[in-house]
């Protein structure tokens, strides 16, 4: 178990540069998620980190050993990692416990002790041991990969988008088995994924890519509420982003006056409000209104499409139980702060956010 | 640089012809091509090859349709049994028909026999395209209110195309390619016209320009088909294995079905085996000499061992080269050795000879020109099987096991080879057994003495000895069984060359 740190790494293709100057910390036993859409540069990270290509520059440090950096290059083989790819990728040619043993020592093979105990740290029953990886679902193949990945005791795992390949419902079950299991470890562990929910969900700390640049390094929840800028806000999370003046540590939007969270200079501004934030309650005379333009119903939620009187769109996420019907007049409230972007300052956010 | 060397090879006989014909310049070619002869041979080959595709493909689609398609009884033994004529060589089938009937050696007698002997490179090519056919599209046209006939017409045939295409370019391929056959008809085309002449001058001029409008004609079919097939995908769109469809019924057609599927197995699988049979029997009543039957099996076995091994150590880098190092560069290199296998192997014999002569005479009449030829005409078997294999093992698996502490040897002994082992073997099977049958390569470029089933077979056959020929078609017709047989299993496998 060892803490990892990249510094300044900076990789290209050809003349594309994928990577330029990343720096990243994850202390030791716990997990980041790097997030990011697709081409951003998240998989090029985490081959650099397990040493599979090399950066152009900057430096690679693994529990205090620097695997790569100026003039040193540190095998894959020789950096102790543990890596679980997309798909799992399994040796098809091997049984499940050949595959969970394959980065043992060679004596420790035939321990089947071993194995059945590794099969049972992701949640696998050991009679699973003697199947051949086409015999598992999605799920347990993953589940597979990671127990081969810890096998070794790895100072660091790196999971490369392990559940983008499974459905919906396999997802939730597997995630959790593969937390648990890393939990139970004690494991540092790096996740890439292209999936909000599933950062949020599973990783202490979150990484979010774009353009091949780190913007924000933070826990979910901060990341959540204080995102960097209104791209790192919607990328997270679905989003109101309302145009305001801002006046006395107010703002002053189509929805009210609204309280802000930290201190912004006075000024136009873009205010950021979460769909979860947003009452909807009977018209009612001086409070803003608006026109419901449908309702997505989800069982356990729903989110309330709404039109303000000057024809900006937003939408509302709301409690199943109560709902509007469509072409239904509306009074918006909101509840909690609103997050301010001076405008013209490049949507970066007034205060320092916290790390 | 290995895959390159194999390319070169692989295009050496081409390059030879090209180079003669520069070398012979425009008069030299007027003087040799322009003559009523070579058109009479182009005039005969393009009416086999014309007559042999159209007749394949109608057969070939009909057997296809009734095996896959409908509520025939006995399906899958009528798949094996049209899969079989595979497995008896062309110039077996051909001695099989001439030594019953001596009066087929006409236009019509070699449109038979070969039709016969090539109706299964359009039938496997469209099962496996019936099969793969989504039911959905069929029962959409039902739907819409299409009868069964304009279901097939209008939905199926153009689905189809692309195999029916594919089958008959290779059936084009092989028609102008093949001697033994024709010559045993005494139907002259090009490659029998090119074989008289080499016997007669060696290697004059004559010879090498033949071959040089055969080697075009064969560029003209390749071409074409890629024209063809590139205005258009042929990948299935969607993910899964479609749903078998419902077979149709044929109610009082049954029994015609039936007659007609067993008039084409009788034809090309019954007549050769009963004929080899009647054979066998009256040459073993006068005398089998089973030592020398031995040793001939021996010295075929032999060289078709050595030349899989030869073959598939060549198909690795090349078939490596084109997954793992995906380009334009592997990708000709690739292309270049099913281009230079596409050559009538006479023509590769030829070139072969005229080359060790000329070049390297220490090596002329040795076995390794013997295994080069051979290398070159079954290059691509190798390769489509190697290349399938590499495929299913993508690099993914080597950085696993690299980040569980596996070293480069450690990795291709634990990892690599046991992935791509059963594509090996594969490939190395089917060059084995190709080679088994090969007869005009073998013909041309043997070292003195060294004689082979195929060979063996031929002396016998030429000097109208028919009884004591058929031991030889025997053992080579139970050899090339088994090749069948994992044909009929896999339908798009081993069907590139």
């Amino acid at each position: 178990m060892s803490s990892l740190t990249v510094t300044g790494v900076t990789s290209s293709y050809g003349a594309t540069p994928v990577l330029t100057g990343v720096d990243l910390h994850v202390p030791e036993g716990g997990l980041t998620a790097l997030l990011g859409p697709s081409g951003c540069g998240k998989t090029t990270l985490l081959r650099l980190i397990a040493g599979f290509d090399d950066p152009d520059s900057g430096s690679i440090d693994i529990g205090g050993r620097l695997v790569a950096g100026p003039g040193r290059s540190v095998a894959a083989r020789r950096r102790r990692i543990g890596f679980v790819p997309q798909e799992g990728g399994l040796f098809p040619h091997l049984t499940v416990a050949g595959n969970v043993a394959f980065g043992l020592p060679r004596r420790q093979r035939r321990d089947a002790g071993r194995i059945d105990a590794l099969l049972t740290l992701v949640g696998l029953d050991a009679g699973l041991a003697q199947r051949s990886p086409h015999q598992l679902s999605g799920g347990q193949q993953q589940r597979v990969a990671l127990a081969r990945a810890l096998a070794p005791e790895p100072s660091l795992v790196l999971l490369d988008e392990p559940f983008s390949s499974l459905d919906a419902s396999l997802r939730e079950e597997t995630r959790q088995a593969v937390a648990d299991a890393l939990a139970a470890s004690g494991a540092t562990a790096v996740l890439v994924t292209h999936d909000q929910s599933e950062a949020l969900s599973m990783a202490d700390e979150v990484a979010v890519l774009r353009g091949g640049r780190l913007v924000q390094l933070a826990d979910p929840r901060t990341l959540y509420r204080s995102p960097r800028d209104l791209d790192v806000a919607t990328f997270v999370g679905e989003s109101v982003v309302l145009d305001a003046e801002i006046r006395d540590g107010q703002a002053h939007s189509a929805l009210g006056v609204l309280p802000l969270e930290g201190s912004c200079a006075d000024g136009p501004a873009r205010v950021l409000l979460r769909p979860e934030q947003l009452r909807l309650a009977p018209p009612s005379p001086g409070a803003p209104s608006a026109r419901v333009r449908g309702v997505d119903f989800f069982g356990h939620d729903a989110r309330v499409r709404l039109e303000l009187p000057s024809g900006l769109a937003l939408s509302a996420r709301l409690e199943g139980w109560d709902l509007p019907t469509a072409g239904a007049d509306v009074s918006v409230g909101v509840v909690g702060a609103a997050l301010p972007f001076p405008a013209g300052a490049a949507d970066t956010p007034a205060t320092p956010v916290v790390a | 640089m290995l895959a390159a060397a194999v390319a070169a090879l692989a295009l050496l006989p081409l390059g030879y012809i090209a180079a003669y014909t520069v070398d012979v310049g425009w008069s030299g070619i007027q003087d040799l091509v322009f003559r009523p002869r070579v058109g009479r041979l182009l005039w005969n080959t393009a009416r086999l090859v014309g007559g042999t595709v159209l007749l394949c493909a109608v057969l070939g689609v009909a057997a296809a349709w009734l095996v896959e398609r409908t509520a025939l009884p006995g399906r899958r033994i009528w798949h094996v049994l049209l899969v079989a004529p595979l497995a008896v060589p062309a110039f077996v089938n051909s001695y099989a028909w001439i030594s019953l009937l001596p009066g087929l050696d006409t236009y019509g007698g070699a449109l038979l026999v070969v039709t016969l002997s090539y109706f299964p490179f359009v039938y496997l090519p469209v099962v496996a395209a019936f099969r793969g056919l989504d039911p959905a599209l069929e029962e959409t046209a039902r739907g819409l209110g299409l009868s069964g006939w304009a279901v097939f017409r209008r939905v199926q045939l153009p689905q189809l195309r692309v195999a029916l295409l594919g089958g008959s370019l290779l059936i084009a391929l092989h028609v102008l390619a093949e001697f033994g056959a024709l010559q045993m008809l005494r139907y002259p085309t090009f490659t029998t016209a090119i074989y008289d002449q080499y016997r007669a001058t060696f290697n004059g001029p004559g010879a090498t320009m033949l071959a040089g409008v055969l080697v075009l004609l064969c560029l003209l079919l390749l071409l074409a088909e890629l024209r063809l097939r590139g205005r258009r995908g042929y990948a299935r769109t969607g993910a899964g294995v479609a749903r078998p469809g419902r077979p149709a019924r044929l109610g009082a057609l049954t029994v015609p079905a039936l007659l007609g599927l067993a008039g084409l197995v009788g034809l090309s699988l019954a007549v050769p085996l009963v004929s080899l049979a009647v054979w066998l029997v009256r040459g073993t009543s006068a005398g089998l000499e089973l030592g020398v039957l031995a040793t001939t099996t021996g010295t075929t076995l032999g060289l078709a061992a050595a030349a899989a091994v030869v073959t598939t150590a060549m198909a690795l880098p090349a078939g490596w080269l084109a997954v793992r190092a995906r380009g334009r560069l592997t990708t000709l290199l690739e292309r270049s050795t099913y281009l230079g296998s596409s050559v009538p192997a006479i023509v590769i014999a030829l070139a072969l000879v005229t080359l060790a002569i000329n070049v390297t005479p220490w090596i002329y009449q040795t076995v390794p020109v013997l295994l080069a030829a051979y290398a070159i005409l079954f290059l691509p078997r190798a390769i489509v099987t190697v290349r399938a294999a590499v495929e299913q093992s993508p690099q993914v698996y080597d950085d696993v096991a690299a980040s569980l502490g596996s070293s480069a040897p450690d990795r291709l002994r634990r990892v690599t080879l046991p992935l791509l082992a059963p594509g090996i073997g594969a490939g190395a099977a089917l060059v084995f057994l190709a080679v088994v049958t090969e007869l005009t390569a073998t013909l041309l470029l043997a070292p003195t003495g060294t004689t082979t089933l195929a060979t063996a077979f031929w002396s016998a056959s030429s000097a109208v000895e028919y009884g004591s020929a058929a031991p030889y078609a025997v053992v080579m017709v139970l050899l090339s069984a088994p090749a069948t047989v994992l044909l009929s299993r896999d339908a798009r496998r081993g069907l590139t060359t």
